[in-house]
């Protein structure tokens, strides 16, 4: 099976939540160097809870999709909720099998939203 | 051109494999059967430890063993075997350098000089050996065009006559010169011999290191001609097997050199006070070696003249031609390669960008087809960073790639664009 899913290839040519917010709560960025993928996240809480997220993220299909729908999915979850998701929660996001190689860059933009929480 | 039907036939990789599109040589290359039985000849014949025994077949492998010395020496053009030392790899080729030499002759304020296209392991063992010595650490630039940054303002490298200035670079202070005889990048084949015989005009008692690494599986190399007092390069990249390398260098300077691991093998007398070593070569071949390694390397070299690595290099030239051609009449600007643009002066190796495209996504829709082409920055961090680009696709060549394989890869590359847009 193709990892380029209609989903994905949607989320990859309009990605949600694209941009950054003024004045946030806090913010992050992350690279991987070893394909050059970056990431800007910013994140406004409110009451223990994600109430705006917003990225710009630079990279291959996978990693900008992955970033897409996890701004999409956590808006409105509450901190303890997003620390819990892991790899597989990803992974099952994503609907598609990954190589070791390519794992790092569906994993980035999880690992800056945990940056961006704690 | 080559015949490719035939020589696909001694890999049986495509037995196996049909439908495999293998373009990435320059990572490593494929392995042709003769190799592949000489591996399972030694296991099943003579498998034994070399130089120990005093039985048959350990001096069966013994002598295999050391042919492929002999044989090795013939094949870069040095007379003398012993010149020729088994490795790991050729990162351990240059790291043996780095250690046993660089660390005897390297002083404060000495000079160390790479280029911007070595690959990182001619380039981080120079950069951390002047910076524990203290020693300044320089990075001969490129051009726009992908050369290195060396010639005389009114001479052109496309020209035969071109002139090399190394003034700001080569000083009488430099002790070690670095460089790749071919970019694993740019493809670019650097006029080594040229550039060894304006630095040592300017400073005699320079040390040159040549990393030939993709430039001995793929044309006629001859070391004495080079001057370059080190040469190092793998096996796996010409045919051979993974897990040797090898490093030629000046006898001279391989006998004044340190050891560069203890151990057995290595040794003349252990006493408790102290100990002597060997004479090079075998006093840098600390423990067993990769002995059906080695056995088999000197199958690939025999492919590889039978062949003739005049034919090998034409082959190259021709279908790096062809692709490049057929790349820019089929995508136009959208598609760049980097480095040279003429065939003449690169070598089978083409990195790319296409498009916007991140090469991880044009990698992973290729090889849907199973099409192999490698993504990332095939271990060239600054020059990729002296580019400008995060990151390249880069399809390269061997004497098993003809035109179809171009075509396969050409078509693959519209899949991806029909896929991502």
């Amino acid at each position: 099976m193709s990892i380029y899913q209609d989903v994905i290839l949607d989320h990859y040519h309009s990605p949600r939540n694209e941009g950054r917010i003024k004045n946030p709560s806090n913010s992050v960025s992350l690279s991987n160097p070893l394909c050059g993928d970056t990431i800007v996240m910013d994140v406004v809480e409110k009451n223990g809870k994600i109430e705006r997220i917003a990225h710009i993220s630079t990279g291959c299909a996978i990693s900008k999709a992955s970033a897409s729908m996890l701004t999409e999915y956590v808006k409105g979850k509450t901190k303890d909720e997003v620390v819990k998701l892991d790899k597989d929660f990803i992974l099952t996001m994503l609907g598609i099998e990954l190589s070791a190689n390519r794992l790092r860059c569906a994993l980035l933009p999880l690992e800056s939203l945990h940056k961006l929480i704690k | 051109m080559l015949n490719i039907n035939q020589i696909k036939k001694d890999f049986p990789i495509f037995s196996s494999d049909p439908t495999l599109v293998y373009l990435d040589s320059t990572a490593t290359s494929l392995k042709p059967r003769s190799v592949i039985e000489k591996m399972t000849e030694y296991y099943s014949k003579y498998s034994a430890n070399v130089f120990r025994g005093i039985y048959k077949i350990s001096e069966k492998a013994t002598e295999e063993y050391e042919e492929t010395r002999k044989i090795t020496a013939e094949f870069i053009g040095s007379s003398n075997p012993d010149e020729v030392i088994f490795t790991r790899n050729a990162t351990e080729s240059l790291n043996l350098v780095a250690y046993s030499l660089g660390r005897l002759i390297i002083e404060e304020d000495d000079e160390v000089v790479v280029s911007i296209m070595d690959h990182h392991s001619n380039f981080v063992p120079w950069q951390q050996l002047a910076a524990e010595n203290g020693a300044t650490f320089k990075v001969i630039d490129i051009t726009d065009e992908g050369y290195l940054q060396i010639f005389h303002k009114e001479s052109r490298i496309q020209n035969s006559e071109f002139r090399i200035d190394l003034t700001g670079i080569i000083s009488k202070r430099t002790k070690i010169l670095a460089l790749p005889y071919i970019s694993n990048v740019l493809g670019t084949i650097n006029p080594i011999k040229k550039i060894v015989e304006a630095a040592k005009k300017i400073n005699p008692s320079l040390i040159v290191v040549a990393d030939a690494a993709q430039a001995v599986p793929h044309k006629e190399i001859n070391v004495k001609e080079i001057g370059a007092d080190f040469v190092a390069f793998s096996s796996h990249k010409m045919l051979g097997p993974t897990g040797i390398g090898v490093l030629w260098g000046r006898y001279e300077l391989l006998d004044r050199m340190t050891p560069f691991q203890y151990g057995g093998e290595m040794i003349d007398e252990v006493r408790i006070e102290s100990t002597t070593f060997k004479h090079p070569p075998h006093k840098f071949e600390a423990g067993t070696p990769h002995i059906a390694g080695v056995i088999a390397l000197k199958e690939a070299m025999r492919y590889l003249q039978q062949i003739g690595m005049k034919n090998i290099r034409d082959h190259e030239k021709a279908i790096t031609g062809y692709a490049m051609e057929t790349l820019k009449k089929t995508f136009g600007e959208k598609i760049q390669v980097v480095g040279p643009q003429d065939a003449k002066s690169r070598c089978g190796i083409m990195a790319f960008t296409f498009g916007s495209y991140h090469p991880h996504d044009i990698a992973q829709i290729l090889d849907e087809d199973n099409i192999a082409i490698r993504a990332g920055h095939h271990c060239a961090m600054p020059l990729h960073k002296r580019l400008q680009l995060s990151a390249t696709a880069r399809a390269s060549f061997y004497l098993y790639n003809g035109e179809e394989d171009v075509e396969k890869l050409v078509e693959g590359l519209r899949k991806v664009e029909k896929i991502l847009k």
